[in-house]
């Protein structure tokens, strides 16, 4: 039975309840009118509902959560994009603001310009939109907030090491931007400018229909910037491999103990 | 070679264990970083190392199935596990034939209906070859799933039994394996005792063949054990703070 307090820990095959009053939840299943785990793992009851969760496993995503991926395919009217989910998650073509926030009108021209705007290996940044009935996720990055990232270092942890939080976007006091993604990737850069200033960039620098990029290069680290971008890396290796929750307050925790040390070559 | 030398009249192995004694068995879980579930397993001399990848998409088509997942399973011994060095870790008849059965074997375990489209890549690989080879890669790729946090009915265990003097012997090195007597092989789900594995090497009589089965599964019971120690350790361990 799963108790308060003391964690009670299972493994696949053991029975968890003989009480049918109860639903079974992820990492469970049913037996013999029994309620077994299938992996292994701590029971979490909510109410009526048993769940196992396991310390490891694939991303599960929710709408709502803000992912980090990569492009991996360029399709008709469509990225897909690796979110270390189960399946592939999808990005539309319609789901993106287009350079300098025009908004987009649907044209067989900007179909054949699709590589123009994400291409294979660029990372983004964006949100579930959608949960697909096969489980594959549908992305969007209608926001300001999402796009392509460039300058910057990609961190993976398990996903299960990001706290979910109301927000995940995080300018942190030592000089850096941190994109804690739910699904284990972590993307630190230096300062990203807010909406405000963004807004501003984009009218000095309009962006041409065929430049590259959703989000243009305007700014190139400096020396300290990449030493506080590498020693923020660090803490967060250090905190996963030590199974710290990840958010806001656990790596700036991190960062101020880790300036003791020195950085080195 | 006469029967004496692999039970001694004091009823001991040639390595000093009982008939019905396992070999020790240590197991490092997690050990690969890369991987999503990966386990070290050393039985005795015999030591394997499995790694799972997945559950993620397909790589063809045609390998998408709408119901379940697809598992793909690749068994190999590294050139330098034997003796005699092999000329090829992979790709011979002997090893594809283990693969195949492994991956017969844990389509039974995996609850792979939990995972529609996708692929689940289990790769395992013979390190040091004394005996037990697909006995102890079974053993390892169950931590390995586990590890993964792969929906699994129940672990699967697997032990080797042999007949010398008709003694059932348990968990054969390489020496026993070589012996005269037949191999029989035996993977459980250990909570329900349904064979999900069962080979039997050479011929063997019909009327000692339950005796031989029930002493595997009393053995696959036995390594249940040890590995739900080692996993209960591990989640205590790592638990999050």
């Amino acid at each position: 039975m799963a108790l308060k307090g003391e964690p009670h820990y299972v493994a696949p095959g053991d029975v968890i309840t003989a009480n049918l009053g109860f639903m079974r939840g992820h990492g469970t299943y049913e037996s013999d009118g029994k309620l077994l785990a299938s992996v292994a793992g701590v029971v979490e009851r909510v109410n009526r509902l048993l769940c196992v969760h396991p310390l490891k496993s694939k991303y599960n995503g929710e709408i709502g959560d803000v992912v980090v991926g990569r492009i991996i395919e360029v399709q008709q009217k469509r990225w897909k994009v690796e979110t270390s989910s189960r399946l592939d998650s999808v990005l539309n073509l319609s789901s993106i603001n287009l350079p300098g926030g025009v908004l987009r009108r649907r044209s067989a021209e900007d179909e054949v310009m699709i590589r123009d705007y994400l291409k294979e290996g660029d990372l983004i940044s964006a949100e579930v939109q959608q949960v697909n009935s096969d489980g594959s996720l549908s992305l969007h990055t209608r926001s300001l907030k999402y796009g392509k990232l460039t300058e910057g270092t990609l961190v993976t942890v398990s996903p299960s090491l990001v706290k979910r939080c109301k927000n995940h976007f995080h300018n942190l006091l030592c000089g850096a931007s941190l994109i804690l993604g739910n699904n284990g990737y972590i993307w630190i850069s230096p300062i990203i400018l807010d909406d405000h200033q963004q807004e501003q960039m984009r009218f000095q620098l309009p962006s041409t229909p065929g430049s590259s990029s959703v989000k243009t290069v305007t700014h190139v680290a400096t020396i300290e910037e990449r030493e506080t971008i590498a020693r923020l890396r660090n803490c967060i290796l250090a905190l996963a491999q030590s199974r710290i929750l990840l958010y806001d307050t656990t790596v700036q925790y991190a960062y101020d103990a880790s300036l003791k040390y020195e950085v080195k070559e | 070679m006469a029967d004496f030398e692999y039970l001694s009249p004091e009823g001991l192995r040639s390595d000093g264990r009982r008939p019905q004694e396992l070999r020790v068995l240590s197991c490092n879980i997690s050990h690969c970083l890369q991987a999503d579930g990966s386990a070290y397993l050393q039985q005795g001399n015999t030591r394997v190392i499995a790694t799972v990848y997945g559950p993620h998409d397909v790589s063809r088509r045609s390998e998408a199935q709408h119901d379940k997942a697809f598992i793909n399973c690749q068994f190999s011994m590294a050139t330098f596990s034997t003796s005699e060095r092999k000329k090829r870790p992979t790709g011979d008849k002997s090893c594809l034939e283990t693969s195949l059965a492994l991956k017969k074997t844990f389509e039974a375990a995996i609850l792979t209906d939990t995972y529609p489209h996708s692929k689940i890549d289990i790769f395992v690989q013979i390190l040091q070859s004394d005996g037990s080879d697909k006995a102890v890669s079974i053993n390892a790729i169950t931590m390995a799933l586990i590890d993964a946090g792969i929906p699994m009915k129940d672990y699967v265990c697997a032990t080797s039994v042999t007949l010398i003097n008709d003694t059932p012997i348990v968990d054969l090195n390489y020496f026993e394996e070589r012996g005269p007597g037949p191999e029989l092989i035996v993977g459980t789900l250990p909570k329900s005792g349904k064979i999900v594995f069962l080979q039997v090497n050479s011929r063997l009589h019909i009327d000692n063949m339950e005796k031989v089965l029930k002493e595997g599964m009393n053995g696959n019971q036995r390594v249940h054990t040890i590995l739900d120690t080692l996993i209960k350790k591990h989640l205590e361990k790592s638990i999050l703070t």
